[in-house]
């Protein structure tokens, strides 16, 4: 995903350390750039750092009018859009962009009658839907799938030391072997790729793997690091582990 | 909905007080007739009897040695004129008998010598009418006062009478006879206003809300009026919930979002163990609050379009479908394959596709919900002769012995997911919405484990 060169934001941070990386793919690199529209501010604002906080840059449009502007300065890799706003219907936006050729990925947020809003959105040129509040890991995980419906297949394998990863089939090559990964397998591949050489510890990794609703164990990320350590068995990636600090992926 | 109390039909007792009407008035005419003619016949044989008295009175003679009396023939075929009558005759002079029948009965009041008087008596086993006068004589150079008394029979009257009688009988009957329908057609035209009303009323659909324009006659305005007035408020009310919903769906949503989102962040940069528990907490019940919201403002637009009830033909495959490729990405989060069988074809059922998407959303939803990581779902659709199957499969935890219908019911959880998060709204809504599309809704645990959610919908109708 390429990121416009014109940028209206500062640097993005990256677990305290600057975001220098400009030539950053989706695989070698989790951080994508969001248009967030919302005019709920203290929402917009805690979405925004929240974001951030995973890396990814995030401009925030609190009307219509001010996310044209942003549209119009840079390119997206995705909308992430509210319904009701000060000056208009974030759909109406939605079908315009559409009819103008503009085909950035687009996810709706609805926080209204969610039964009868969800029907009507898809239609309308969204990509998908995501009902407020909600949680980020599902946010990221639809974000990633429409990345990677929209990548297509041509540049989504990416090249990793000795093995060929491609996200959106959900395998690694190595040595020419074709190996399937299951999906939390496949992103803590994805967070390791994203930092090597950099430990990171078991909060993180369960932070990044799991929803924060859901009940984990630190052998729950013991399990995933486990099962990954053998499909990459074979190649020169290897994921140490760093006693009492967490994960850290080296090659050899 | 129940049914108003039914009262006896306006109709009926219409026609029924017309007709004890109509009887009430023959019955009158009947006895009006019957009375006026007897009255009018006993006057005219009153009259003959009165001058065939005064005749004979007229006839006295009075002379030297006593008076002459002659019974003209003529007088007395006038008085048989009606009939075979029996006649008496009986002539007083001075209180004596002179000449017939001399116990026949004397008048009450004794006559004046202008007009006779009549009375009626029984006498030899006859019912007499007889008539009395009396006329002053100079009898042996003295005064001397004739009373002269003829009765008659009247039997020939009688049965004139009886005649007369059934005559007016008959008119009477005749005038109720005529009254039956006269009294149907008097019942319809009146009731033609109502009728029409019902008619019109009827013609309407369910959701037509307009105000009823129909011309009532004036009695029935007040009723028009407060029909009109109960239609505005309910359609505003309706207005109003539609609107209501989505506002407070905004107004729940909007800051729960910005909590959910603050714990997040807090959870994320918190090191501290005994604080991310607390977080973590925090998390979980701002995730119970806002499940609950939402499921019960699903429901409230559940219960709303189910009362509105209208209805499209809708292929529940394209639904099945863009849920489960939506859902893929929530299952794939805990590793769950999530699969679809389904024909390749439309499965087009009649109903409404928001309530047929909040059912199937709910029933996966759970599925996923209740799984354990790296589990399978199976959802299906099929068609078996007039009807489409929805299948979900899950190899969860089952129902643990709980009841289908008491699973459904609001608020009810099974006792064996405490520590998932959920509303105990969401069988409820697949309940109440399919339902009010005529389909049907079943839970059963499954052999192999797990339970099975089965939905049914009637096809549409093929146009």
């Amino acid at each position: 995903m390429a990121q416009g060169l014109l940028s209206p934001l500062r640097p993005t941070i990256i677990c305290g350390q600057p975001d220098t990386n400009l030539s950053r793919t989706l695989t070698a690199d989790n951080n994508l750039r969001f248009l967030l529209v919302e005019d709920h501010e203290d929402l917009g604002r805690s979405v925004q750092e929240r974001l951030r906080l995973e890396g990814h840059a995030v401009d925030l449009a609190p009307t219509l009018a001010e996310a044209q502007e942003f549209q119009a300065a840079a390119s997206y890799d995705l909308i992430l859009l509210d319904i009701m706003l000060p000056d208009g219907d974030g759909r109406q936006f939605l079908a315009s962009q559409r009819s103008a050729g503009n085909q950035t990925p687009v996810i709706v947020m609805t926080a209204r009658a969610a039964v009868s809003d969800r029907v009507g959105t898809l239609d309308m040129g969204a990509d998908d839907y995501i009902t407020k509040p909600f949680d980020y890991a599902e946010l990221e995980a639809r974000c990633r799938a429409i990345l990677r419906r929209r990548g297509g297949v041509a540049d989504s394998r990416h090249r990793h030391a000795d093995i060929v990863f491609d996200p959106l089939g959900g395998t690694i090559d190595v040595n020419g072997e074709v190996r399937e990964l299951r999906s939390r397998e496949l992103r803590l591949l994805e967070v390791f790729l994203g930092a090597p050489g950099r430990i990171l510890s078991k909060e993180h990794l369960c932070d990044r793997l799991f929803s924060f609703s859901e009940p984990v164990t630190d052998n729950a990320i013991e399990v995933y690091v486990g099962r990954l350590r053998k499909k990459l068995t074979g190649s020169r990636l290897r994921i140490d582990t760093m006693r009492g600090l967490g994960y850290r992926l080296t090659e050899t | 909905m129940s049914e108003a109390r039914v009262a006896p039909s306006l109709r009926r007792r219409l026609v029924v007080r017309l007709l004890g009407l109509a009887a009430v008035l023959a019955i009158i005419l009947f006895i009006a007739v019957r009375f006026s003619a007897e009255t009018a016949s006993e006057a005219t044989l009153d009259a003959v009897l009165g001058v065939a008295t005064a005749s004979i009175a007229d006839d006295l003679r009075s002379g030297e040695d006593g008076a002459q009396v002659t019974l003209p023939a003529e007088t007395f075929s006038m008085l048989a004129a009606m009939g075979e009558e029996r006649i008496f005759y009986r002539i007083l002079i001075g209180g004596t008998t002179m000449t017939g029948y001399d116990d026949l009965p004397l008048p009450r009041d004794t006559p004046t010598a202008v007009a006779p008087v009549f009375y009626s008596r029984s006498y030899r086993e006859a019912d007499l009418r007889l008539a009395a006068v009396s006329r002053n004589l100079i009898i042996d150079s003295r005064p001397a006062t004739a009373l002269v008394i003829v009765g008659q029979t009247r039997e020939g009257q009688r049965v004139i009478a009886q005649q007369l009688a059934n005559r007016a009988a008959m008119l009477g009957l005749f005038v109720f006879l005529l009254a039956i329908p006269a009294s149907l057609v008097a019942a319809t035209s009146l009731l033609r206003p109502l009728d029409r009303l019902a008619e019109a009323m009827a013609r309407r659909g369910p959701r037509d809300l307009r105000p009823v324009r129909h011309p009532v006659p004036e009695e029935l305005a007040p009723l028009i009026g407060a029909l009109n007035s109960f239609i505005a408020r309910l359609k505003s009310t309706l207005a109003q919930t539609e609107t209501f919903i989505a506002e407070a769906a905004h107004h729940i949503r909007t800051p729960l979002a910005t909590l959910r989102s603050e714990v997040e962040l807090a959870l994320r940069l918190a090191k501290d163990e005994p604080m991310r528990q607390r977080l973590r907490r925090l998390l979980r019940t701002v995730d119970e609050g806002s499940r609950s919201a939402g499921q019960l403002l699903d429901h409230a637009t559940v219960l709303y379009r189910a009362e509105q009830q209208v209805f499209a033909d809708v292929d529940l495959g394209a639904i099945a479908r863009g849920l489960v490729d939506r859902y893929r990405t929530t299952a794939d989060l805990k590793d769950i394959r999530l699969t679809l069988d389904k024909p390749a074809g439309a499965v087009p059922v009649t109903g409404d596709a928001v309530l047929l998407e909040a059912a199937l959303r709910n029933l996966i939803d759970n599925a996923i919900k209740y799984s354990a990581e790296e589990a399978e779902i199976h959802v299906s659709l099929a068609i078996s002769e007039q009807t489409a199957i929805f299948r979900c499969e899950d190899e969860g935890r089952g129902l643990d012995g709980a009841v289908d219908s008491k699973l459904r019911g609001r608020f009810q959880r099974g006792r064996n997911v405490e520590d998932v998060v959920g509303s105990g709204l969401g069988l409820t809504i697949v309940a109440e919405a399919v339902e009010a599309m005529g389909g049907s809704f079943s839970l059963a645990a499954r052999p192999e484990g797990g339970t099975c959610a089965t939905l049914t919908m009637p096809l549409a109708a093929k146009s």
